[in-house]
């Protein structure tokens, strides 16, 4: 019986010990480790790379990634809302609505994001109609700038605060809006009193999942903010690839998984009831 | 007669192919416990959402304190429901939810004193930071009447309000609800399927069958004087011979016939022994069944024992159907 139950649990063991701790493991000795003259690592151990990240330069990078994630899933929150709800409540289409949510993802990230180059560029579709219908003369800056990173990303991450969302409105009691309206609250009230603050675990679910790949982002800000808009992660690449210093893209990659973590602890401990 | 608080003048509801209330008419005094009884999809429930306002009527008036509130949104009438699974408002306290109907503009002094006064009322003051999931049953339950009654409505609209409740506890609250409504003179628009439930609490009573009110009337007048056979059968049970119903405990049984009265002869089939009673199911010769209902002090019957059964015609529940 012991036998069976390794038996059925060991490929769960290989994929977790040999596609995550085994390279959590080369990651962190990597960041302690020296830049080789061509790339990779050599001897011997330093806290270096660490004490990189505190240069100012670096630290803009951070904050500036954090703003932006930040900013995004503020903009996923007050777009996917009120997405949210009204899926919630469209009966029989219910289905359809949510599938059209997903639809993106049946294309290639990559052709989406240069789908949008392709409408904010200054030839694109929407400089063009505009130019054509004489609003503006000169082409609007739409590209290469921290605006089009935050709709690429807005755009990108939107579903994924629109479903968790609309999972918890979905288990919400109808009943309690009445209860609600019986006691005198206008709809605008319940909305506010109600439906709101039992929409919390959406609300968390959601910032999560659109937060944590937003802060390490780096196709979206690369394409879309043509290089110009650097965030963590467009650095952590850039480490490994253009400038070979794989011990600080080491480095750069571990803080930013800490500082998530240290962010989701704080969120579980205060509000896990609902997170988890 | 007092004023109606409450009234239903010809009053319909119809879904796509289904008249789930109709034309529905019945004035309920201030301060009376009125139930609407009957079996489910009568049109009970559908009626009580009509007056709380989720519903709109296809047709007919309803008046509150003799304006008619028909039109109006369900916020806007002076209503409150209690709901069968009393619909708390899971993230807030009991004390919160209590306070969620009062107004914003009340004076915080004046807010605490109706909190506390109808927490006491409903006996939950330990309780009040507690939330909904941290209570029991019982206790929901009367969170859920304090939460209505503090706002101080026309009419409490109850949506069977006690069958969440397990058996032992229902008739204990039955009582508290009884006392309750007569200490604060609210009038109470209670909703039931349970016949006994509603012959114990209410004033008077609607009966309700598809969607129509068969008859209305207090529970003595609805039990000894039903209009027609559905309500006799539903109040109670009835034995119906010769087109006319006997309730059994009007129908008395020997073993050596009736003293000068003509007996009818029948044949015990069964004796259910129900605790302080004892059902006797009998059978005429021409196969009709009959229960007595006897003390459990009277003789003994047992099953295939041959005995004589008759009433007083007083007792006859006949009907012009």
């Amino acid at each position: 019986m012991n036998r069976l139950r390794a038996a059925f649990l060991a490929p769960a063991w290989v994929m977790m010990l040999g596609l995550m701790i085994a390279p959590l493991g080369i990651v962190c000795a990597y960041s302690i480790l020296t830049r080789g003259a061509y790339g990779g690592v050599t001897l011997p151990w330093t806290l270096e790379n660490y004490h990189r990240l505190l240069d100012s330069l670096y630290l803009v990078v951070l904050v500036r990634s954090f703003w932006i994630a930040g900013l995004t899933t503020v903009l996923c929150v007050i777009l996917g809302f009120p997405l949210a709800l009204f899926i919630s409540r469209s009966g029989r289409r219910k289905n359809l609505y949510l599938s059209l949510v997903i639809l993106p993802f049946w294309t290639s990230f990559l052709i989406r994001t240069y789908a949008w180059m392709f409408l904010l560029r200054d030839t694109g579709l929407i400089n063009t109609i505009l130019e054509r219908l004489h609003i503006i003369h000169d082409p609007l800056p739409l590209l290469y700038n921290d605006g089009a990173v935050i709709v690429g990303l807005v755009y990108a991450y939107l579903p994924f605060m629109v479903l968790p969302l609309y999972a918890t409105l979905e288990r919400l009691d109808p009943l309690l809006l009445e209860a609600a309206a019986d006691l005198g609250a206008k709809p605008w009230e319940a909305m506010l009193r109600i439906t709101i603050p039992l929409s919390t675990p959406g609300f968390l679910a959601g910032s999560v999942l659109v937060f944590i790949p937003g802060v390490g982002a780096y196709l979206t800000p690369d394409l879309l903010g043509g290089g110009k808009t650097v965030l963590i992660g467009n650095l952590i690449q850039n480490q490994f690839t253009t400038a070979r210093d794989w011990p600080f893209g080491s480095a750069a990659s571990l803080v930013l998984m800490a500082l998530v973590m240290v962010l989701l602890v704080f969120l579980i401990r205060r509000r896990g009831d609902a997170l988890l | 007669m007092k004023l109606g608080v409450l009234e239903l003048r010809d009053v319909s509801k119809y879904f796509p192919g289904h008249k789930a209330v109709d034309s529905v008419t019945l004035e309920v005094p201030k301060g009376e416990f009125f139930s609407l009884l009957g079996p489910s999809g009568c049109g009970k429930t559908t009626t009580l959402r009509l007056v709380a306002g989720f519903e709109t009527p296809t047709s007919g008036e309803i008046l509150l304190s003799g304006s008619p509130i028909q039109e109006l949104r369900p916020y806007q009438r002076n209503v409150s429901t209690v709901f069968q699974n009393y619909a708390l408002f899971p993230h807030l306290t009991v004390r919160k939810n209590i306070e969620f109907g009062l107004r914003r503009g009340t004076p915080p002094r004046d807010l605490d004193e109706r909190v506390r006064a109808v927490l006491d009322l409903v006996q939950l003051v330990q309780k009040e930071s507690r939330f909904p999931h941290q209570l029991s049953g019982g206790e929901k339950q009367r969170v859920a009447l304090a939460r209505s009654l503090v706002v101080q409505p026309d009419v409490l609209l109850l949506d069977e309000p006690l069958s969440a409740l397990d058996p032992n506890l229902r008739k204990h609250v039955r009582a508290e609800l009884k006392s309750l409504q007569r200490r604060v003179g609210i009038t109470f628009l209670f909703v039931t399927h349970d016949q006994e439930e509603a012959l114990s609490l209410s004033d008077r009573i609607a009966v309700m069958n598809a969607g129509r009110i068969e008859q209305i009337g207090s529970p003595q007048e609805l039990y000894l004087t039903p209009q027609s056979r559905f309500v006799a059968s539903f109040l109670g049970e009835v034995n119906w011979i010769d087109g006319f119903g006997v309730r059994p405990e009007a129908i008395r049984i020997s073993k050596g016939g009736p003293n000068g009265a003509p007996g009818r002869p029948a044949m015990v089939t069964r004796s259910n022994f129900l605790g302080n009673r004892i059902h006797v199911e009998t059978r005429f010769q021409s196969g009709e069944p009959v229960v007595a209902e006897v003390s459990r002090l009277d003789e003994n019957f047992t099953e295939g024992e041959m005995v004589h059964l008759w009433w007083h015609a007083a007792d006859e529940l006949r009907f012009a159907e």
